[in-house]
């Protein structure tokens, strides 16, 4: 009775043809002192009751996406000959970090639709709610550029490698500028532009070591950490003195 | 090598921090200014949050004019007495300032406000300087010439509450010290800094005390006044890096005891020409800022209303 309601469950259930299975080259990522960017690298297989059958082409896309924190953009303007601030929009969305890796360029493996929907593509993955400024769009357009400069946010059109239809893998270079969180990383499996399957892993990162130490002593207990501040400085500086009164004698 | 800053939450170079931290630190010495509106445009410029930058440079000073003032004292050219007063009413004036700065931040364009508060001052007291060092010099140059002259008597003198100031060889009222004081702490408060390079100017031109003395009664106030601002920072923003104050200092104590040690070589006509110069040319850099059109119009921000 129980084996027939098993079985009857799972004709139910609307049977995958392909799968992700999934590995990371590394649980978390550790900021140390000497911390200077990291890489990650994400890989994985397609896994298929039956053969590959040929109905549109397969898609993989990866995305890495750090915490979310409020931006605020300012735009200048020349007001009275000199560039101040003038107009600011307030971004909701937007990831302290986004990549998007693809094995081929996302429209081609990605329609407009499912785009919408997953908010996988940069344009989409970052974006401002009820902005009360005409071109709300050039602000988000200047944040995206901003912060690509800056390494924090990466579109790699050709970063994801697929090999025999089953076998992809990609590496997410990670700056130095990183911020601290949960780092989500997802994975969309197309065909046909359509999305067949998707996997979601965390990838934490945090401070280790002496950066933790400090990071937590200045929030929880920072009138000591003021404190051990201003003493570093005093016995520095008194350090300087002394030792160059010794080098004169 | 790069090291990765706890607070900051950017990795930089050491070697550059070092280097910043002594170049500032040898100026520091030589004119008994914190080097602060040097440093924090420079911390900005390679990529520190303005926040953590501002902080963090309160804290550096701190170690950078305390190993000064060592110096000075050694050679007895700090007026503690003028020192105190100046003091207190630098504490008064940075509470105000800190008021006003956060009455004028809920009005928006806080930045502006500063950068012009550097533009206009620095410009003034920039040339206000050069063109008094400049008449010194050639006063001095002239054959037959070189005496200089006793400060005359003005208003200053003739108010009451005098007090006697005798490292700087002063008989004066408290009240123009303690205004000058006040007049710091506000702008000290607004732009960030620890305020030596009004105070310096302000001690020679308004109280007439003698160049050697000014650099190290600055030094004096300036490490309360720093000292107050950084635990400020460090308790209600979070934001001073103790990794990057460290860098920095070991440059700059470094670099005061240095700086100090030219300082004292050199003339004071030439002390002042020279950071003249500089005021000058800081002034000019905001200045030029402001009115050349940026090469990114945009800038990023903290969110959250």
């Amino acid at each position: 009775m129980i084996r027939l309601f098993a079985l009857f469950l799972i004709l139910a259930l609307p049977a995958k043809a392909e799968e992700i299975v999934l590995g990371l080259s590394r649980d978390e990522v550790a900021i140390t002192a000497t911390f200077e960017g990291s890489e990650i690298l994400i890989f994985g297989a397609i896994k298929r009751d039956a053969p590959a059958d040929a109905d549109g082409d397969l898609g993989v896309i990866v995305t890495v996406a750090g915490p979310d924190r409020p931006v605020t953009v300012r735009k200048k303007d020349r007001r009275l000959g000199i560039w101040v601030n003038t107009d600011a929009v307030e971004v909701d969305v937007a990831p302290t970090f986004y990549a998007v890796a693809t094995n081929r360029p996302l429209e081609e493996i990605l329609t407009f639709t499912e785009d919408l929907n997953t908010r996988v593509s940069m344009q989409r993955a970052i974006r401002s709610v009820g902005a009360t400024v005409d071109d709300a769009q050039s602000f988000t357009d200047a944040l995206i550029r901003i912060r690509s400069d800056q390494g924090l946010y990466q579109t790699i059109p050709t970063g994801v490698l697929v090999q025999e239809e089953s076998l992809f893998r990609t590496l997410i270079p990670l700056p130095a500028n990183l911020t601290e969180g949960d780092y989500k990383a997802e994975i969309y499996l197309t065909r046909g532009r359509e999305i067949v399957d998707f996997y979601v892993t965390t990838i934490p990162v945090k401070k280790v070591g002496l950066e933790r130490w400090l990071y937590n002593l200045a929030h929880d207990n920072p009138f000591l950490y003021g404190l051990m501040s201003l003493s570093i400085a005093i016995a520095a500086g008194w350090g300087a003195s002394a030792a160059f009164s010794v080098f004169r004698r | 090598m790069q090291i990765y800053l706890p607070i900051a939450e950017v990795s930089v170079n050491i070697f550059l921090l070092l280097g910043l931290g002594g170049i500032v630190g040898v100026l520091s010495g030589m004119f008994g200014v914190g080097g602060g509106f040097l440093m924090t445009p420079l911390l900005f410029f390679i990529g520190i949050p303005p926040a953590v930058a501002v902080a963090t440079e309160a804290n550096q000073i701190v170690a950078s004019s305390f190993s000064g003032v060592l110096a000075h004292l050694k050679r007895k050219t700090v007026d503690l007495r003028m020192g105190t007063v100046l003091l207190i009413g630098g504490l008064v004036g940075s509470g105000f300032g800190i008021i006003l700065f956060n009455y004028l931040k809920s009005l928006g364009q806080v930045e502006l406000l500063v950068q012009l508060c550097y533009v206009v001052f620095l410009g003034m007291i920039g040339s206000l300087m050069f063109i008094e060092s400049l008449k010194a010099i050639r006063n001095a140059s002239k054959p037959g010439g070189a005496v200089p002259k006793r400060r005359k008597h003005n208003w200053v003198h003739n108010l009451p509450f005098k007090m006697k100031f005798r490292v700087s060889g002063l008989y004066i009222s408290v009240i123009p010290p303690l205004l000058v004081g006040v007049l710091v702490g506000i702008l000290a408060a607004i732009m960030g800094v620890g305020g030596g390079f009004i105070m310096v100017p302000a001690m020679i031109y308004l109280l007439g005390m003698p160049t050697k003395v000014v650099v190290g009664t600055s030094l004096f106030q300036i490490i309360f006044v720093t000292a107050f601002t950084t635990m400020l920072h460090a308790t209600t923003n979070f934001t001073v890096d103790v990794v990057l104050a460290v860098l920095l200092l070991v440059g700059g104590v470094i670099g005061a005891q240095i700086g100090t040690r030219i300082g004292v070589k050199m003339k004071a006509e030439q002390l002042r020409i020279w950071l003249a110069i500089m005021v000058l040319a800081v002034c000019g850099k905001l200045a030029f800022d402001l009115l050349v059109m940026p090469a990114e119009l945009y800038s990023l921000g903290a969110g959250g209303h």
